[in-house]
């Protein structure tokens, strides 16, 4: 019953306060999760994210089913599901009717936008913990993810070829497969460098 | 275009609850890459296809939808739905939204949980993590762009110092909102009663 509670609380405060969108949460949920409640490790963070980034759906509403089925099966997921939407089911029907009413509402709109500088390096340093998770620290790199990260992070940003997240994770699926198969062929002395 | 597009609300009726959730439950199937991608298709699906909303009000509701905490994606429908057929309307478009990823989560991190020790697996996910990291990254940098393109000083300044703030000194996101919300709403709310006294002198 605590569990239930506790994933209700945590991922209604996820939901009160990933103002601007999906990747907000990511910082709230990393620091919830894995730093306050240890339910994921930080190699499971990072997988949640990926998984959350293959499938259709928001980032928030996908995490919360991962991590509700995690901790207390499906009734767990729907829990953190509840928790995660009831916030902004509150704020939007409040929003929608004065919206109704006033068809304005200037000044929400700009104490919102106030706070966004403050999100966009929540979500940098999210991306940084991710990073150095992902490709080491400057005396132990991880060379392979370094290249893989590069590697990724120009097919991302290139103009010419704009590909989405969905295709980059594939190649980026497959690189590792292939790194794990010519380990696997070396050490059976099937090729021989 | 020979298709005829009936214009205005449709009437509120058990027929139009089922199809209000098959269409929210549909788009939000086939709305890979979350937030944004599924509001682009929900406004062509309720202005364009069915003719529910009108463009105007569709671009209100993507901006209110946004500026609101949560998903873009799940306040856009609850919006929409409010608006067809109030709080009803809102809970079953919220429903037809959360529905299909909650499903298809439900499903992967089922294999997930079975297959995470397996070598094969493990080997996509370490080739997958550097680019996660990567994708991550480069949201930061889209969502910092329009800063340095406006010249927002204010804002770039806010930016590092709340960077400052939550790398180093590993500060809470959520005490730094809080305490951003608490001083921009009393500017906000100073300075809509120095415009009001001066209108009142004005006149």
């Amino acid at each position: 019953m605590i569990l239930y509670l506790q994933l209700f609380l945590t991922f209604f405060q996820i939901g009160l306060f990933s103002i601007g969108g999906g990747y907000v949460a990511m910082p709230l949920l990393q620091s919830q999760t894995v730093d306050l409640h240890g339910w994921l490790t930080q190699a499971q963070f990072i997988d949640l994210i990926t998984i959350a980034e293959m499938v259709p759906g928001s980032m928030s509403i996908n995490s919360a089913t991962f991590i509700g089925i995690k901790i207390a099966g499906i009734p767990g997921a729907i829990v953190a599901i509840v928790g995660n939407i009831l916030p902004s089911f509150i704020i939007m029907l409040i929003l929608a009717k004065l919206y109704e009413h006033y068809r304005e509402q200037r000044i929400i709109r700009n104490v919102l936008t106030s706070v966004r500088p403050i999100v966009v390096a929540a979500i940098l340093t999210a991306a940084l913990i991710l990073l150095e998770f992902a490709v080491g620290t400057f005396r132990q790199p991880n060379i392979f993810a370094i290249i893989v990260f590069l590697l990724a992070y120009m097919m991302l940003s290139s103009k010419r070829i704009p590909m989405g997240p969905v295709p980059v994770l594939g190649i980026g699926a497959a690189i590792g497969i292939a790194k794990l198969g010519i380990v696997y062929l070396l050490e059976a002395g099937i090729v021989v460098i | 275009m020979i298709t005829e597009v009936k214009k205005g609300k449709p009437e509120v009726n058990v027929k139009f609850f089922l199809r209000l959730f098959w269409e929210t439950f549909t788009l939000s199937m086939s709305a890979f890459g979350g937030g944004f991608v599924i509001v682009s298709l929900m406004r062509k699906k309720m202005v364009a296809k069915l003719g529910w909303i009108d463009q105007d009000e569709m671009m209100d509701f993507v901006i209110i939808a946004q500026s609101a905490p949560g998903s873009a994606s799940v306040n856009v429908a609850m919006i929409v739905g409010y608006h067809l057929a109030r709080t009803p309307g809102a809970l079953v478009a919220t429903l037809g939204t959360v529905l299909p990823p909650m499903i298809i989560v439900s499903i992967i991190s089922i294999i997930y949980a079975v297959l995470q020790h397996n070598v094969w697996v493990e080997a996509a996910f370490s080739g997958m993590r550097p680019v996660v990291a990567a994708i991550v990254l480069q949201v930061s940098w889209k969502f910092f762009k329009p800063f340095l393109k406006a010249k927002a000083i204010p804002a770039i300044l806010l930016f590092i110092i709340s960077f400052a703030l939550l790398y180093v000194m590993k500060i809470s996101m959520i005490t730094l909102i809080l305490v951003m919300l608490a001083l921009s709403t009393t500017a906000n709310l100073l300075d809509m009663r120095r415009r009001k006294r001066r209108m009142e002198e004005d006149v």
